[in-house]
């Protein structure tokens, strides 16, 4: 498997770059089958507007001669308003029905059906690796949870249709993501329990996964902020000249925030080859849509920006699959982002310190739930004889054994060593922190009871 | 109404205003001082073992910084506002020509976009190179610094980080700057481990200590004296060369007062040393601090234990400025050898005023007269 983050040390961070590639470079990306149309912007706005004004006619042409617009602009005399609901919404891309059958023959993707099948038993596994860790975290065993619920398709549709290498920033709902791409059950136990076998040396809360092998730059907190950190890493991935894409994956919710909003206008002017994922779940917590924009959802943003953009069910991952394909082939050929926004629900609770029974009624979720994306591709799976009920509960107890298996190698496994929370800060530990790190271990020695100590990895026992 | 189509159709209307007019305002009065004038830089000599120099002011002296940079690093890029044209304060003229427009780009107005952009570039392995206009405008990327780049390789487990990520701001009072041209923003950053906060005090060092940020893999902040841009010239090295991080310089050796201060604030600290020589025969010491995150202690307490006395000035707000980090610091390490309590001759805690400035500011008088305290102790 193709890697762009190579695993090794120091130098490896530079891997990416192939020195001198030009822009120009012809890239060569297979053609996708599936005439998806995507709302394009036309091409007087994409262009990019030199930074000198170079439309120079001349003041007797009776147009508009503002810097500020494209070449494409008009007068008019009429004191007409641009209302925000002239032009209809924008449509919703689906392949399969809610009865799992395909509409449009020449949608359904080129997909291989022991492909299809594992999309499906990652789904089952992601759905069930969620159930156990809720009540893990009830249990008190873990500090924090947030399951997946609903979005099973928009992870696997999407990762699917990405080429391994390339890279991709995330939020924090996206575990899908990472299992299809190679996450073990293992990597993610040893994150949510803080193991000295996580990756990230027990630093972060769980659920905030990274990985270098996989290209997936770990997740953080504060929302948003991967946005504008995927349009530079895309830049860079264009100077390099490799004919990949950088993919960014965030919430209705984050699309708010500034960070949303630098991240579209930077992507668009500096001809970022970036995929804009966002999972349109309904929810912020406990805000609903309504109250998180008045616009037409996120896509119709885009236009604003000088995006092209499309809407899809991301609950039926055929369209997902396609959208993303198709996405991913304009970012590259065309070095520009491209947004897909793909509607779902949040069937579960925003993690386990909500109950988002305080602010929607169950018969909605239920709704949802008879219509979620595991059912969907359920019911499309045993129409399509590729599936049956004896299968389903055959992998159902496969799935929860290899979860279980993973939960007790972590559960009682050691955390890292101790000294492990003043390393990294720096490249090089500042003298200032080793006195530091001097005089907490003089402290816990002394204080040794009072202390969980015998929880983490003794120090000559670190690699 | 024809009067006015005359005066259009003449261009009168924007035209500047006539010498006629200009007569009538008067000339400059002379009790108008140009605070930018009082301000005097003495040149310094850099090591011969840099090689050939040449005389540069510090923009241009950060220019050549960046030249060298994107030179010998074909990854590295420059950034920000305007800094295709040459920037607002002349700091990347010539490298958009030299280099392309793919190297040295405009970005769109929004700072908390140029730090995520930067941090994201440097995240893949190239090196960025991000200018924010002025740092009183850095506070939209705050985030940014503080809860991305600052902690991508500790919550990463060092898996991943952003050490190949500079920021570089013009900072500090200008004679007219007021509220929002004026801010030295550095102690709000030393409060965040996980990156590094430096300030030089002229162009070699200015020099020296960018290339060093650039190199360096840790994000950095590297605030220049906007009021050296073109005050301070002196004979700087012209090739590749860099100045350690993470080490305060004895700028002048001294053993009755030990002095610390960055930037623009050295320099007038070299005035207070003269003034305390030839008034008081009081032998100062002075220390140009040049990394405030992670500072070198090591080289201010050995002062301190042979002197005694300590003075730190800075014109950031006296509360929670960096001085205060130092005091204690010194306090603790020092105790037994402190003849008298740590002096902070700082900008008073209000924000930085317009007609007020030259009270506000931490000048060679109030300096002088806290040197006058610790020595009458």
């Amino acid at each position: 498997m193709q890697t762009i983050l190579s695993t090794s040390m120091a130098g490896a961070r530079r891997m990416l770059w192939a020195v001198g590639k030009s822009l120009q470079e012809a890239v060569s990306v297979k053609e996708s089958s599936t005439h998806l149309s995507f709302m394009q912007t036309s091409s007087g706005f994409t262009k990019r507007l030199g930074s000198t004004y170079t439309n120079a006619a001349s003041f007797a042409d009776d147009r508009p001669q503002f810097p500020g617009t494209g070449s494409k602009v008009r007068f008019t005399e009429k004191l007409d308003f641009l209302l925000p609901d002239t032009s209809p919404a924008i449509p919703v891309y689906r392949v399969i029905d809610r009865q799992g059958e395909v509409l449009d023959p020449t949608q359904k993707p080129e997909l291989p059906e022991d492909v299809i099948l594992d999309m499906y038993r990652k789904m089952v596994l992601l759905n069930t690796f969620d159930a156990i860790m809720l009540n893990v975290q009830r249990q008190g065993r873990i500090s924090f949870y947030m399951t997946n619920y609903g979005e099973e398709a928009a992870h696997m549709g999407s990762a699917a249709a990405l080429d391994p290498a390339d890279v991709i920033f995330g939020q924090y709902r996206e575990a899908g993501v990472f299992l299809w791409r190679g996450f073990t059950l293992d990597d993610m136990m040893n994150q949510c329990f803080s193991t000295h076998q996580d990756v990230h040396k027990g630093r972060m809360v769980p659920i905030n996964y990274g990985s270098r092998d996989i290209n997936f730059v770990t997740m953080s907190s504060p929302l948003a902020t991967q946005i504008p950190q995927a349009a530079g890493a895309a830049y860079a991935m264009r100077m390099s000249g490799k004919p990949l894409c950088v993919t960014c994956y965030f919430g209705d919710g984050a699309s708010s925030e500034g960070d949303a909003h630098a991240g579209f206008n930077f992507a668009a002017t500096l001809d970022c080859p970036l995929l804009f994922f966002c999972r349109n779940n309904g929810y912020a917590i406990s805000t609903p849509t309504s109250e998180q924009y008045r616009g037409d959802g996120i896509a119709s943003r885009a236009a604003g920006y000088g995006i092209s953009t499309i809407r899809v069910d991301g609950n039926d991952v055929f369209a997902v699959y396609n959208a993303t394909k198709a996405a991913r082939e304009i970012c590259i050929k065309e070095s520009k982002p491209v947004l897909i926004e793909a509607m779902t629900y949040r069937i579960g609770d925003h993690s386990t310190s909500d109950d988002s029974t305080t602010y929607r009624t169950s018969e909605e979720v239920h709704q949802f739930q008879q219509d979620s994306p595991i059912t969907r591709l359920n019911t499309y799976l045993v129409k399509n004889g590729l599936w049956d009920p004896d299968k389903e509960t055959t992998y159902r107890e496969e799935a929860k054994s290899k979860v279980l298996e993973a939960f007790h190698g972590a559960k009682d496994r050691k955390k890292p060593p101790i000294s492990d929370l003043m390393t990294d800060v720096y490249d090089r530990m500042p003298a200032h922190l080793e006195r530091q790190a001097a005089s907490m271990r003089r402290h816990v020695n002394i204080y040794s009871e009072q202390y969980p100590v015998q929880d983490f990895l003794e120090e000559d026992k670190a690699v | 109404m024809a009067v006015c189509g005359a005066l259009v159709r003449s261009g009168r209307l924007s035209r500047p205003i006539c010498g006629r007019t200009l007569s009538l305002i008067g000339s400059r009065p002379a009790s108008v001082k140009r605070m930018a004038s009082a301000l005097s830089y003495v040149p310094e000599t850099a090591p011969s073992d840099f090689g050939e120099t040449t005389k540069m002011n510090l923009f241009q002296s950060i220019n050549s910084a960046m030249d060298v940079a994107l030179a010998t690093d074909p990854t590295a890029v420059i950034f920000g506002e305007d800094v295709a044209f040459g920037g607002v304060f002349r700091c990347t003229v010539g490298l958009a020509d030299k280099y392309g427009k793919d190297r040295v780009f405009n970005t769109p107005l929004c700072e908390q976009g140029i730090a995520g952009f930067g941090i994201g570039m440097a995240v893949m392995g190239a090196t960025a190179i991000a200018e924010i206009q002025f740092a009183d405008y850095i506070y939209p990327a705050f985030d940014q610094i503080v809860n991305e780049a600052a902690k991508y390789r500790y919550r990463s487990g060092n898996l991943f980080d952003c050490g190949r990520l500079t920021m570089r701001a013009p900072c500090g009072a200008v004679g007219h700057g007021a509220l929002y041209h004026s801010q030295s923003p550095e102690a709000f950053f030393a409060h965040v481990p996980g990156i590094k906060v430096v300030i030089p005090r002229g162009p070699i060092q200015a020099k020296g200590l960018l290339l060093a940020c650039i190199k360096d893999d840790n994000p950095c902040i590297f605030l220049e004296p906007k009021i050296l841009y073109r005050a301070a010239v002196e004979h700087v090295p012209v090739g590749d060369f860099t100045l350690p991080l993470t080490s305060a310089e004895v700028v002048v050796e001294g053993k009755d007062v030990t002095m610390v201060a960055w930037g623009t604030q050295v320099q007038v600290l070299r005035e207070v040393c003269n003034m305390a020589q030839e008034k008081l025969g009081v032998s100062c010491e002075l220390i140009d601090l040049r990394t405030i995150m992670p500072w070198d202690s090591e080289t201010v307490i050995k002062s301190v234990n042979k002197t005694g006395r300590l003075l730190v000035a800075h014109e950031a707000p006296l509360t929670g400025g960096f001085a205060a980090e130092i005091a204690s610091t010194v306090q603790g390490e020092c105790f037994l050898h402190l003849e008298a309590p740590v002096e902070r001759v700082c900008g008073y805690d209000t924000p930085f005023p317009h007609i007020f400035e030259p009270f506000y500011m931490p000048d060679k008088w109030r300096c002088f007269e806290a040197v006058k305290k610790l020595i009458n102790y």
